[in-house]
């Protein structure tokens, strides 16, 4: 096993202490810059501040934890105690999108938006009860390491290193995007420039250190990121209602939102169809809903970059216990976003909509400048824009109406502080807040991806015997190109891999879970059974994805793709005879305005939750296709008698010299 | 396997169903009452939207606490639990 590091152990015995000087410091510098505030120094200064520093301590920690040790740089040595590798799941898991816009999406969609929040968490359960504490037993630096002992080699082990690409690397790239964004919005700078700027801050964090320097930034990254997320909605909640637990408070808010609504209705200021944020089932059909749960939920428990970091505890008990701290670390976040949400949906309704277009808050300028806000259709840049924007309305009082106004899925929680008139103190740090999420994540995926081509694709199946040092410097080159191929990519703001974040849940459930839980679980399958069945759900899920979007005439035409309906039940494609006759109806990777793009499909199902049908396939597929042939070898089951019991050591021991 | 291994992973196996029912009754089958639950309002939450946005959550998060426990009191019953 790992021979100790110098200090590794004083490290680790130490770790309260030192995350705890870490918080402390890293308060009493927010204290600073509120006081540089008061003292009249530029806020553009102190936005700087705030990211630099923050950068600097994630790299001064990326550097000191740097290791040429192979299991400390893929699997952190195997001894990140439970509670802090909960925190450092926490931060791998809570994206970008997650802190920034987790709660505009439930501002626009109301109850079904509680779907993300019900799926990233519940699917918690699975990783506990069904896959961590036994990948963690069975020793493996990656996912598709499981694989390939389970199922007999490496074309196993090749499929999963696909799916593991196909999930993390759009994903990544839309970190770095988010990263990008964050900068450029508070510090001004250029967008191009802040990614780079971002990939740096990735690169310092897991280049020389690997799973080691990685976990114990993403410790100190989840710290920033909950102090962040949570201080401006209890200083908010403090305000309005005496009470700082805004998890409690945002009750009363519900019911002022819903008494405004039917006041909004009465008062012809919103059509009687609006969407009222406590309804049910408004956005998604109710089949929808509960497909995007499950789908999210079956995502969370086979992404690698999740499941990987169980592999980092000292044992199979902690690793279960590690999976409890993670969940309650994420819980603080998903149970206050819909606290988010609702204050700042009770601050629209209350202060804009019904007034007088003329005399709109100053935040509502600020946003509309970045076409973030948008009233009567165009951005709200002024006041005098807002007039002529409302003007060209036909029949506009100059009253602003519910249909009149549009938000960016961004703009709740960056516009909290301003709103709750909290100094800018509190937005720097929602912006360091929102790196700190991005930045982690997107150490977690690279190491994922870049873990994955040096150990499963070099090491395993190209140079068996490649010695330690040329496996380490093989794995830092991968990691850099793999980031700066995403960099770049990011950097050309590339709509459409941003949209296909959202289905990298459901390929990682098609692709894999059926073959990792049937793999513990069953002692019937075989590797035959599970390559089919990773082949069989993987494919369908993507053919589905690609196809409603890319081609939906295609697949109306000869897959039996239908229109999918709204809530209501109302087709939104009502005459698809005429549509498919329309001039480029049939056209192959049509963009994302087409009329029937992402329209169509089986079963009244949104290619979101396309696992809804790769899933079964690929569990069906597993099982029957290892019923046809025979059962796994004696050693197999003995392996997986091992397995299955926590006592004794890993089964893959890896030469680590 | 040895009897004491075969019990050992039936009441895994047990436990891992318990957490399965308890999950999907969490993630789906409460949700699918949530208008009626809606009639319902504590401390402001209508209690459907109050089971989606908060309550299947510390369900969730209490339930993992305690598999951690009942798992690890199987294993040390039969004597697979690891060394501290």
């Amino acid at each position: 096993m790992a021979t100790k590091t110098s200090g590794g152990d004083d490290f680790t015995s130490n770790l309260g202490r030192i995350y705890g000087i870490y918080t402390g410091g890293f308060v009493a510098f927010v204290l600073f810059i509120a006081l540089l505030e008061k003292l009249g120094v530029p806020n553009n200064i102190l936005g700087y501040l705030f990211v630099f520093f923050t950068i600097a301590v994630y790299a001064f920690i990326g550097i000191i934890s740097r290791t040429m040790q192979v299991s400390e740089y893929y699997v952190a040595g195997r001894k990140v105690p439970a509670l802090y590798n909960g925190m450092a799941t926490g931060a791998d898991w809570m994206s970008g999108a997650s802190f920034v816009g987790m709660a505009g999406s439930l501002f626009l969609l109301g109850y079904d938006g509680l779907a993300f929040v019900l799926g990233w968490t519940g699917g918690y359960v699975l990783v506990a009860v069904l896959v961590a504490p036994f990948l963690r037993k069975f020793g493996a630096y990656t996912v598709p390491d499981f694989l390939s002992a389970r199922y007999g080699g490496n074309l196993a082990r090749f499929i999963g290193v696909i799916v593991l690409l196909c999930c993390s690397f759009t994903y990544v790239v839309a970190q770095i995007y988010a990263t990008g964004i964050i900068a450029s919005r508070f510090l001004g700078m250029s967008f191009e420039l802040a990614v780079f700027v971002g990939l740096a801050g990735i690169l310092v964090c897991s280049m020389l250190g690997g799973m080691r320097a990685v976990t114990w930034t993403q410790v100190a990254q989840y710290i920033v990121l909950i102090i962040a997320y949570l201080v401006p909605v209890v200083l908010l909640s403090a305000k309005k209602y005496g009470l700082p637990i805004p998890q409690l408070t945002y009750g009363q808010a519900l019911q002022e939102i819903a008494a405004l609504e039917q006041g909004f209705i009465k008062n012809g200021l919103a059509p009687a169809t609006m969407k009222l944020h406590a309804a049910p089932f408004t956005s998604y059909t109710t089949g929808n809903y509960f497909a995007l749960i499950l789908c999210l939920m079956v995502g969370t428990a086979s992404l690698p970059h999740v499941l990987m970091r169980y592999f980092t505890t000292p044992s199979v008990r902690e690793a279960r216990v590690s999976v409890a701290w993670s969940l309650l670390f994420i819980f603080l976040l998903y149970f206050t976003a819909p606290a988010y949400a609702a204050f700042s949906k009770l601050e629209v309704y209350s202060t804009l909509i019904g007034k007088n277009i003329g005399d709109l808050p100053a935040w509502v300028y600020s946003w509309g400048k970045i076409n973030l806000v948008t009233i009567c259709g165009k951005a709200a840049a002024s006041a005098d824009a807002v007039k002529a924007a409302c003007g060209a309305v036909s029949g506009h009082a100059g009253i602003l109406r519910w249909q009149d106004f549009g938000i960016n899925t961004d703009v709740v929680v960056l516009s909290t502080p301003e709103i709750a008139g909290l100094p800018y103190v509190i937005a720097g740090l929602v912006a360091a807040g929102g790196l700190a999420a991005a930045l982690s994540t997107a150490d977690g995926l690279l190491l994922a991806i870049a873990n994955a081509l040096s150990h499963d694709i070099y090491y395993k199946m190209i140079d068996r015997h490649a010695p330690t040092a040329r496996r380490l410097i093989v794995s830092r080159v991968l990691l850099v190109v793999v980031a700066i191929l995403a960099a770049w990519t990011a950097s050309t703001k590339p709509a459409d891999i941003l949209s296909m974040v959202s289905w990298a849940f459901s390929l990682a459930a098609a692709g894999l879970f059926p073959a990792l839980v049937l793999g513990v679980w069953s002692k019937r399958v075989n590797a035959t059974g599970a390559i089919a069945g990773m082949i069989a759900g993987f494919s369908v899920c993507i053919v589905y994805l690609v196809v409603t979007r890319y081609f939906p005439g295609f697949g109306v035409k000869t897959l039996g793709m239908t229109s999918l309906t709204n809530a209501a039940g109302a087709p939104l494609i009502p005459d698809m005879a005429k549509a498919l006759a329309a001039p480029g109806a049939m056209d192959g990777w049509v963009l994302a305005s087409h009329p029937l793009a992402s329209k169509v499909g089986w079963m009244n199902m949104n290619n979101i939750s396309s696992a809804i049908f790769g899933l079964p396939v690929g569990f069906i597929v597993t099982y029957v296709v290892s019923l046809m042939t025979p059962a796994p070898s004696v050693e197999m089951q003995r392996f997986l008698d091992e397995v299955r019991k926590p006592r004794g050591q890993t089964l893959m021991e890896e030469k680590t010299a | 396997m040895s009897p004491s291994d075969e019990q050992h992973w039936g009441q895994t196996r047990t436990l891992m169903f318990i957490m399965m029912g308890l999950w999907a009754f969490f993630s789906f089958f409460i949700h699918m009452f949530v208008t009626s639950l809606n009639s319902i309002v504590i401390a402001g939450f209508p209690l459907g939207f109050y089971m989606a946005a908060q309550g299947s959550l510390i369900a969730f998060v209490v339930m993992l606490f305690w598999f951690a426990r009942a798992q690890d009191k199987i294993d040390r019953d039969h004597g697979v639990a690891e060394d501290e």
